[in-house]
């Protein structure tokens, strides 16, 4: 398709969709799904063609709202109205709102600060788009973006836009995009290839899942540009295969964009080729890690291996290979739409753009959120999280899965970007953020991430596979009020042999958990161990104090 | 760069070395008579930087490296020897000891095991994490070897031997963390495996008593590792 013919079809298609006065976007997603929001489609879809009214209301399935508490969710648009939680017995009451005017028992409030204070970038297309229809990503202006690179810019000017725009990689360490993209690149090869890491398997987190179902074309043309940028013709997209929808969506998007010109040869009429294939993760947690990933695209055992070299220079089949995050590739098409100066105006100084983030834990409204960095924590727990239900006292916010670390209440107002929260002894992470309040107790938050650590360590280096056994064996130990102050004093040093001795991130960083809640709760674990006391109640203590 | 830069010249805990530019650190320490601990990394297979114990301080690098598989670069200043590195050595020995049922007075390699070695090159001379005594099984179904998991420190050396040396790829790994293992096939007991070709490569490049010849009683079994440079070279230099 060249890009005449991508403005004609957007053009149309647009045009198509304001036939329409009204459209019911019904929230698909996993969230939403699971809550049965797809009967709700199929009652609406039945309902309107009984009332007739089909020829001036679109229904139709689309992708997460982020308030995924209020679920399942659906929008009339333009009005813009969003109801929840809808179930099958609303769909005639919905549709004869319509004529008749706002259902007010099942509106949720779209000008709370949970709407207003997010920025949406990545997930600018979710709920607005149908996410198994490229026509209506391209009527959002998607694919405008590939059409223009491939025809009007050379792969150094995507380079500098790229850079310039100062993105940084969103699978949590941070490090430079367009430092990324150069290296790989300047590396002389015949072949090349790109990566998406959609292996998302942080507790808690969903915000690469929401990504994939809802706007799968996004990160198809992210990584086109991008291999466009570094000369590679072959990309592949890692998903775990516990996402079957976003596996499902993913599959459908690949196909379409190759039938539409947006892979395969001679893109957009220009002589750039690139094809993306699909490989499915079998569940390890470790393959996030970029070499252990590429062991399993490559069919051999997910494990890690010592890195120099980097897969920028010998990656995939030993060939250079960029892999970049599922929303990294997703910010990529707003930068070359919208240009590199506008994402730089969103913000801090070092930590430009937005961050998503699946929030979760004791909070009122859990779900997706995507904030301009610089945000503080305490406006996202209390601002757009709403605070924490039944007045409980919130205890701090922990970030980054199982390799980030707890921040306390008491620091809630620090920004969230990637220096401040390494300070913090935490980490941006690939966004989770699980709020957690009085009722929680710090060394059994601990116990739960060593644990977690534990069992998805590969086994490969020493310090790994038996430093978190061992960890988590103390902390248990602590949590059953049998520990010594002379375990604590070893869980500390081993703690730091692991931290700096372990081969993978996943061994380097499992000590930060345990690190981050000495540092701000020691009271906690002292009080398990000196009082054999459980302060938050949470822990069975077999020897608790006689009095 | 003119084609001489394939010599470098780096300093080893402060002595001045040359070496190929494509040498591991661990390669011209050991050319040196400097001695760096090392486990899974042996002569003649694929160094895969595992089990930690080479792990050396490169000035200039915020990160400890394993110097089995970080190559010399010029001026490179390498300490292997400090009162951390000492004490990480011998915390990741203590846990390896805890972690299975290492006891040599019962065991077919003592005096002959690269553990037992390890420990006393390191100064480990108590183990004072928790012992897990993961009891593991024994596999004797092979008529001329016996595997016994329980002294397995899943270096990976039988894995590589295999797969490298005599192509057969017998040996793999199961499962994970902790819970791994290397298997024979697709984990079917060793005396029914039809790849093995039992040429007992695995036996001798253990570094442990967790691969033995059978009738060997305690203290009996001493490995022979030298075949493996041997080999190597041959095939390299025809």
């Amino acid at each position: 398709m060249t890009p005449e013919e991508l403005n004609k079809l957007a053009a149309t298609t647009r045009k198509h969709q304001q036939q329409f006065a009204h459209q019911i976007n019904v929230c698909v997603g996993t969230g939403c799904q699971s809550s049965g929001s797809a009967a709700v489609l199929e009652a609406l879809t039945g309902e309107v063609k009984k009332t007739g009214a089909q020829s001036s209301c679109l229904v139709r399935g689309s992708g997460c709202r982020g308030m995924c508490a209020s679920g399942p969710l659906l929008s009339v648009d333009p009005e813009g109205v969003l109801y929840g939680p809808v179930t099958v017995e609303d769909a005639p009451d919905l549709v004869r709102s319509l004529s008749e005017g706002k259902l007010t028992r099942l509106v949720c409030e779209s000008d709370s600060p949970f709407f207003t204070r997010q920025c949406r970038v990545v997930l600018e297309n979710a709920g607005r788009i149908d996410p198994e229809r490229i026509q209506d990503y391209i009527a959002m202006e998607g694919y405008s973006a590939l059409a223009r690179v491939v025809t009007e810019m050379s792969p150094g000017e995507v380079l500098e836009e790229i850079t310039r725009s100062g993105l940084r990689g969103r699978g949590g360490a941070g490090y430079p995009t367009g430092l990324k993209w150069s290296t790989v690149a300047k590396a002389r090869s015949e072949q090349k290839y790109v990566i998406c890491n959609g292996d998302e398997g942080d507790p808690g987190a969903f915000m690469d899942r929401s990504v994939m179902e809802d706007d799968p074309h996004r990160i198809i043309e992210g990584m086109a540009i991008a291999a466009y940028a570094v000369g590679a013709k072959q990309g592949y997209i890692y998903v775990r295969a516990e996402y079957p929808l976003a596996i499902k969506r993913l599959k459908n998007a690949l196909a379409q964009a190759k039938r539409d010109g947006f892979l395969g040869d001679g893109i957009c009429g220009s002589s750039f080729s690139f094809t993306v294939d699909l490989r499915l993760g079998a569940g390890a947690f470790v393959c996030g890690e970029e070499t252990a990933l590429i062991a399993s695209v490559e069919g051999r055992r997910g494990m890690p291996r010592p890195r120099p070299p980097y897969p920028a220079v010998a990656g995939l089949w030993g060939k250079p290979t960029l892999i970049n995050n599922v929303e990294t590739f997703g910010n990529i098409q707003s930068i070359i739409r919208k240009g590199a100066d506008w994402f730089a105006t969103i913000g801090t100084e070092r930590s430009k753009g937005t961050k998503v983030f699946a929030l979760t834990g004791r909070v009122a409204n859990s779900g997706l959120i995507e904030v301009p960095m610089g945000i503080t924590l305490r406006e996202i727990v209390y601002e757009i999280g709403g605070g924490i239900p039944e007045g409980r006292r919130c205890k701090g916010v922990q970030t980054g899965g199982p390799s980030g670390g707890c921040i306390p209440e008491a620091l809630l107002d620090r920004p969230v970007d990637y220096e401040s929260l390494a300070e913090l002894g935490s980490i941006m992470g690939s966004g989770g953020m699980i709020v957690i309040d009085e009722t929680s107790c710090m060394v059994d938050v601990a116990k739960y991430f060593m644990e977690f650590c534990m069992t998805e360590s590969c086994g490969k280096c020493v310090p790994c596979r038996t430093g978190t056994s061992q960890m988590h064996d103390l902390l248990h130990k602590i949590t059953e009020g049998e520990a010594s102050l002379d375990d604590l004093d070893l869980l500390q040093e081993l703690c730091e042999v692991v931290r700096n001795t372990s081969l993978c991130g996943l061994g380097q960083s499992a000590p930060n958990p345990v690190l981050s809640t000495l540092r701000y709760f020691k009271d906690e674990y002292m009080a398990h161990i000196v009082d054999k006391q459980c302060p938050a109640g949470v822990c069975q203590m077999r020897h608790a104090v006689e009095v | 760069m003119a084609s001489a830069a394939h010599v470098v010249t780096l300093t080893i805990d402060g002595r001045d070395v040359s070496a190929n530019a494509d040498d591991t650190v661990l390669e011209v320490a050991r050319e040196n008579g400097i001695f760096i601990p090392r486990l899974c990394n042996i002569d003649g297979l694929t160094p895969v930087g595992a089990c930690r114990l080479c792990l050396i301080e490169i000035k200039g690098s915020p990160k400890l490296v394993p110097a089995c598989v970080a190559k010399v670069t010029e001026g490179m200043e390498v300490t292997t020897k400090s009162e951390r590195l000492d004490r990480y050595r011998r915390v990741i020995l203590e846990m390896l000891f805890a972690e299975r049922n290492h006891i040599c007075s019962v065991c077919v390699s003592n005096g002959h095991c690269e553990l037992q070695a390890l420990a006393l090159d390191i100064g480990m001379t108590h183990v004072r994490v928790p012992y897990r005594y993961l009891r593991v099984g024994i596999d004797a179904s092979h008529d001329r070897f016996i595997v016994d998991h329980n002294r397995c420190v899943l270096c990976t050396r039988c894995v590589r031997v295999c797969d490298e040396i005599e192509g057969a790829h017998t040996w793999d790994l199961l499962g994970r963390g902790t819970n791994s293992r290397v298997i024979t096939d697709l984990h079917q007991p060793w005396g029914e495996s039809d790849t093995c070709t039992s040429c007992g490569k695995c036996v001798n490049v253990c570094p442990t008593g967790a691969l033995s010849i059978k009738g060997h009683s305690v203290a009996e079994m001493s490995k022979r590792k030298q075949f493996l440079p041997y080999l190597t070279l041959m095939r390299t230099e025809k």
